[in-house]
């Protein structure tokens, strides 16, 4: 049974975009979250394979919708509650939905 | 899709306020956070990957170690699949005149970092790791890699434990140069597969 990330062969997907000299980051946050989850596994708090798995167990339209480090930052969040770190509350910028 | 950036304000506000809980926690401090990004920019290049080539080219002694054997064979030159949170297996591939080699990861997004640099957004996204697979000519031909229809071509799936890397092609006339000169040939693309050197 193959997951929403295992895209290969399928068709409907666009033309390639290479982006010229491209950085490594688009954003601080996304060298943020890169970090982040290094430092998490390097803890203990989840490993390597936990963190692949909870990606490719997102939903399909979140998975497709997402770009690669919010992908990323999704697996962290969702380790994080279920590892008993934080509650979603918690993990939510104070004022906004706790599912978003 | 993964090849996008959604650079909006609300991610990165949500990023900082997990980041200043977990430092809360005690479980990451700033430090290590800036530290761990400045050594992801600083520890892979495709230099590293073109040093590998230029050697292969100018040594066919090392150039054997290194098809059947790329972990070892890499450390003769100083380099390590092992600088990351797992040591990776590595193969390495080399085109020849009836082969051509690229290379995929279909599932996500595992590339040689330490060889090649952080991996370019094209190689993350959809379109590449679905179409790549199905059809590697058309695909080479849109990166302006358009190959005789007699050379086959070899599309290479990497994994959690195993990164793959390609050996372009020395180019005609090439004969004598120092192997520095032959190294700044290389280009990122000729060693995923999606260019010619």
């Amino acid at each position: 049974m193959s997951r929403i990330n295992d895209v290969g062969g399928m068709v409907g997907f666009p033309a390639i975009a290479e982006e010229p000299d491209e950085p490594a980051f688009h954003a601080d946050w996304e060298a943020h979250v890169l970090a982040l989850n290094a430092a998490l596994i390097r803890r203990g708090v989840y490993n390597l394979d936990e963190f692949r798995d909870a990606i490719e167990r997102m939903e399909p339209a979140a998975y497709l919708s997402s770009s690669y480090y919010e992908k990323w930052f999704t697996a962290i969040t969702t380790l994080l509650v279920e590892k008993g770190v934080a509650t979603p509350e918690e993990l939510a910028v104070p004022g906004t939905d706790p599912g978003g | 899709m993964s090849g996008d950036h959604h650079g909006s304000s609300a991610i990165s506000e949500r990023v900082r306020h997990v980041e200043a809980l977990l430092e809360a926690r005690g479980l990451v401090d700033e430090g290590e956070i800036d530290r761990s990004i400045d050594d992801f920019l600083a520890g892979g290049s495709p230099v590293n990957g073109a040093r590998i080539t230029a050697r292969a080219w100018v040594d066919p002694g090392f150039r054997d170690r290194l098809l059947a054997d790329a972990n070892a064979a890499i450390r003769e030159l100083g380099l390590s699949m092992a600088g990351g949170l797992q040591e990776q297996r590595l193969k390495v591939v080399a085109n020849t005149e009836d082969e051509h080699n690229v290379v995929v990861c279909t599932l996500c997004s595992c590339y040689p970092i330490a060889l090649l640099g952080p991996s370019p957004s094209w190689y993350k996204s959809e379109a590449y790791r679905s179409r790549v697979v199905r059809d590697p000519r058309g695909v080479l031909a849109e990166f302006g890699l358009e190959l005789p229809a007699g050379t086959r071509i070899s599309v290479w799936d990497a994994s959690a434990e195993s990164r793959y890397m390609v050996v372009p092609r020395r180019p005609e006339g090439t004969d004598g140069r120092p192997e520095e000169a032959l190294a700044a040939l290389v280009t990122r693309n000729g060693l995923i597969g999606t260019a010619a050197v």
